[in-house]
Order: C-alpha cells, then sequence, then structure tokens
C-alpha cells in the first residue's frame, strides 16, 4: 500500500535526480516532474527535440529502482506544455551560480559573472535547445542564458 | 497546369468490403494528417543538420542545428502518433527510414536543397512562418495528440520564425552581395508557397471534422506577415510563379530520393541494428 510519506519519499529520491546537461539543477527544479501520485510519476520533455529527454527518463528510472521503488511507473506527458515558470526559484539561483543566467522576463539578461544588466544577446540559440548565447558588455564575459519558453 | 497525380485515398476508406467504412475513413484521416505534419518537420530537419559544421559561424552553426534538433523532436511525436494511429506496427522510426520516397508526404518548400546561407534562411522564413500559424490553429484540433504536439512546438517554431525574419532583414538590407543572395533565395522557393495553402481532398476532410486546419483562414496573415518582413528588408515580393504541387501525394523533387539515401542508409544497410 503507497503512503503520503511513499510519495514524499518519491519526491526526494527525484530531487536527487540531476538534469544531464546542467548536473547542479535536479529535474524537480526544472519543473520536468509533473506529478507523483500513487505507482506513478508524472515528466514532461522541455523541448520535443532535447536528446536529454530519453537521458533524463533513464536517471529517473534507476533512482527509482535504487532506491526500492521498483514498482512506480514513469508517464510522459506533453500537455500543458513545459514552460520556463516551472523551473522553480531554489533552481533559478542554482542556475544562476552555475554561470547560467535563469530565465526572466527582463529585455536583458543579468551578467552571472560580475552582475552587470549591460548585457547583450550574440546569438538566439545556444549550446543546448533551452539556452541563448549572450555577452556582458562590462566584464566581457559571454555566458548562457536561459530563454524564456 | 499539368494534371495532378491521382489522390492516393487511404486503404478501406471506401469500396466494397470496406468494414465500418466512417470509423476506417476517420483513420486513413488521421494517418495522413500526421504523415504530412510529421514529414514537413523530419525533411526540414534533416535538410538542416546538413548544415553542421559547415555555417558561416559558430553561432549560426548552433542555431541551424537547434532548429533541426526541434524539427525532428517534432517528427517523432507525429510519426510515433501516426504509426499508432494506423494500427499496423509501425513507429515513427520505420515510418521515418523503412518508407520510399513516394510514400512520404511533406510538401516540397522543405525538401529543396540548402543553397547557400541566403537560400536557406529564405526557405526558413517562408516555412517557419507558415508552420507557426499552422500550428497555433493546430493546438484547437479534435486530435488531442495533433493539438498537444501543436501546443508544445509552436513555441520552438515561434523563434524559428524570428530568427528566419531577423536574417532576412539582415541579409536583405546588408551588403549588395547579401542583398542579391537573399533576392535570389526568396525567387528560387517562391513557387513551393501555393502548396502550403493547398487544400486537396484529404485536408479538406480533416479540416472538416476539427482534426486538421483550414490553412485559407490564415493565409492573409501569412501574406501581410511577408511582406512586412520583407518591406522591412527592403525588398520587392518576388514574381509569382507557376506553383509547384504534388508532395502531399508523394510526387517529389529529385532532391528528396538524394536526402533519403543519406538519412535511411544506416538503417537500410543495417537493418534492426541497435547499439
Amino acid at each position: 500500500m503507497v503512503t503520503i510519506l511513499d510519495t514524499d519519499a518519491v519526491w526526494q529520491v527525484l530531487e536527487s535526480v540531476a538534469d544531464p546537461e546542467i548536473p547542479v539543477v535536479s529535474v524537480v527544479d526544472l519543473g520536468i516532474v509533473r506529478d507523483v501520485g500513487p505507482k506513478r510519476v508524472t515528466i514532461t520533455p522541455t523541448y520535443t527535440g532535447c536528446p536529454a529527454t530519453q537521458v533524463i527518463e533513464r536517471d529517473i528510472r534507476s533512482a527509482l529502482d535504487a532506491a526500492g521503488f521498483r514498482d512506480v511507473s514513469i508517464e510522459t506527458v506533453l500537455s500543458p506544455p513545459w514552460t520556463t515558470d516551472w523551473i522553480t526559484e531554489s533552481g533559478k539561483a542554482k542556475l544562476h551560480a552555475y554561470g547560467i543566467a535563469p530565465p526572466s522576463a527582463e529585455r536583458t539578461a543579468v551578467c552571472p559573472q560580475c552582475g552587470s544588466a549591460a548585457t547583450e544577446e550574440i546569438s538566439r540559440f545556444g549550446s543546448t535547445p533551452c539556452k541563448a548565447q549572450w555577452r556582458c558588455r562590462d566584464c566581457l564575459e559571454p555566458f548562457d542564458r536561459f530563454k524564456c519558453h | 497546369m499539368a494534371s495532378l497525380p491521382p489522390i492516393d485515398v487511404p486503404r478501406g476508406a471506401t469500396g466494397e468490403g470496406a468494414f465500418d467504412a466512417p470509423a476506417e475513413e476517420l483513420r486513413g484521416v488521421v494517418f495522413e494528417t500526421l504523415l504530412r505534419l510529421g514529414d514537413d518537420s523530419l525533411v526540414l530537419g534533416q535538410r538542416l543538420g546538413e548544415w553542421c559544421g559547415h555555417a558561416p559561424s559558430v553561432e549560426v552553426d548552433l542555431s541551424l542545428a537547434n532548429m533541426g534538433l526541434d524539427l525532428i523532436g517534432q517528427a517523432t511525436l507525429f510519426l510515433n502518433a501516426a504509426g499508432e494511429a494506423e494500427g499496423q506496427g509501425r513507429d515513427g522510426d520505420s515510418l521515418a527510414f523503412r518508407r520510399d520516397v513516394l510514400d512520404f508526404r511533406n510538401c516540397w518548400l522543405v525538401e529543396q536543397p540548402n543553397g547557400d546561407f541566403a537560400q536557406t534562411m529564405a526557405r526558413q522564413f517562408l516555412f517557419s512562418t507558415w508552420q507557426k500559424m499552422l500550428f497555433e490553429h493546430l493546438t484547437a484540433s479534435s486530435d488531442e495528440t495533433i493539438a498537444a504536439i501543436a501546443a508544445k512546438a509552436v513555441k520552438e517554431v515561434t523563434y524559428h520564425a524570428e530568427l528566419a525574419a531577423e536574417w532576412v532583414v539582415r541579409l536583405g538590407d546588408g551588403t549588395g552581395e547579401s542583398r542579391r543572395r537573399m533576392i535570389e533565395g526568396l525567387d528560387w522557393h517562391w513557387r513551393f508557397v501555393p502548396e502550403l495553402f493547398e487544400m486537396d481532398e484529404i485536408a479538406a476532410k480533416a479540416a472538416e471534422c476539427g482534426i486538421g486546419a483550414d490553412v485559407a483562414k490564415f493565409r492573409a496573415d501569412y501574406d501581410a506577415r511577408i511582406r512586412a518582413v520583407l518591406a522591412q528588408a527592403t525588398l520587392e515580393p518576388p514574381a509569382d510563379q507557376r506553383p509547384i504541387l504534388g508532395g502531399r501525394r508523394g510526387h517529389h523533387s529529385e532532391h528528396l530520393g538524394h536526402l533519403l539515401a543519406v538519412m535511411q542508409y544506416l538503417p537500410r544497410t543495417y537493418p534492426d541494428a541497435t547499439w
């Protein structure tokens, strides 16, 4: 029988599963985990073609298995579509500390190196589907910015 | 204009011996609609992948590869759904890698060769502007899977359309050479635009039952958007040419066969290979 305690324990396991591309944030921080119910974890992909999606599912599976939740299944849903609004506040803080400007509605990003707001976009696409390339005009460092999505 | 090839009506749609004809017909329309959507994304995704390592700068290389990745992700979702709708045990991979050129349902625009960077961006601009509007309409599709994929993908495609429009302006209103190349790129692709708005029997049926979109509804918006960006790029719309149609019925330019030969080489040479 699955108790509330078990659901909490599953959430704890999921919080330990790191995103394969940005290992400082967990799949929970990124809002990829939509729901934890009795016997089922519901996840959603960030971008349709993101290669990390399959790795994430595999990592969640092994983490659940290792923690003794072999009978908890994983379901992937598309709707409602993932949005950067679902990234938690602590997730945004971790991204910033890691050197990635978190998503924000502001027109300019805050440089994660020196904190300056004098920044500009270099390219709308970056090293992964979820990021754009930016540059700081004060410290001149390039950095990734999470795209608002 | 030359007569079009006959419409390939899905098996079981009509005729004697078709049991539960309406349900079978609906299944055929859903399958065909998903194939068209999936093949557009797949073929353009493959085309953009050809740029990998060859783009004018590393930033552009990343842009093109990322857009290709988005499109292949969409194709995976559409074609997996098509396989399920068909119910013959085929999945996205078998539809992508084990169909021959005449069974592909993409439009002519997406299979056109990359040409130079301006030609690639002209194609992207004409296609992504259309695909964005199409997906906006499809979010209201009566088919839940199509609606969910469209709602997910429209956010990605909006980005593609914006990026391509920026390049049309930058190259069109750029140097003499970039301008000449953008004009040539637009000119090459212009004749494939009418096909995007073609409503054949299957598209009409799909729109009628709410699965597909009535593309005529956003033709005016599309034309207005294209003209607005071209005006910003200080370019005139190209002269209208005889439209090329037929991709939705499996008639393609010679370019698609070459693209598939590359894309399908591995799974055809080593069937069921795993690693």
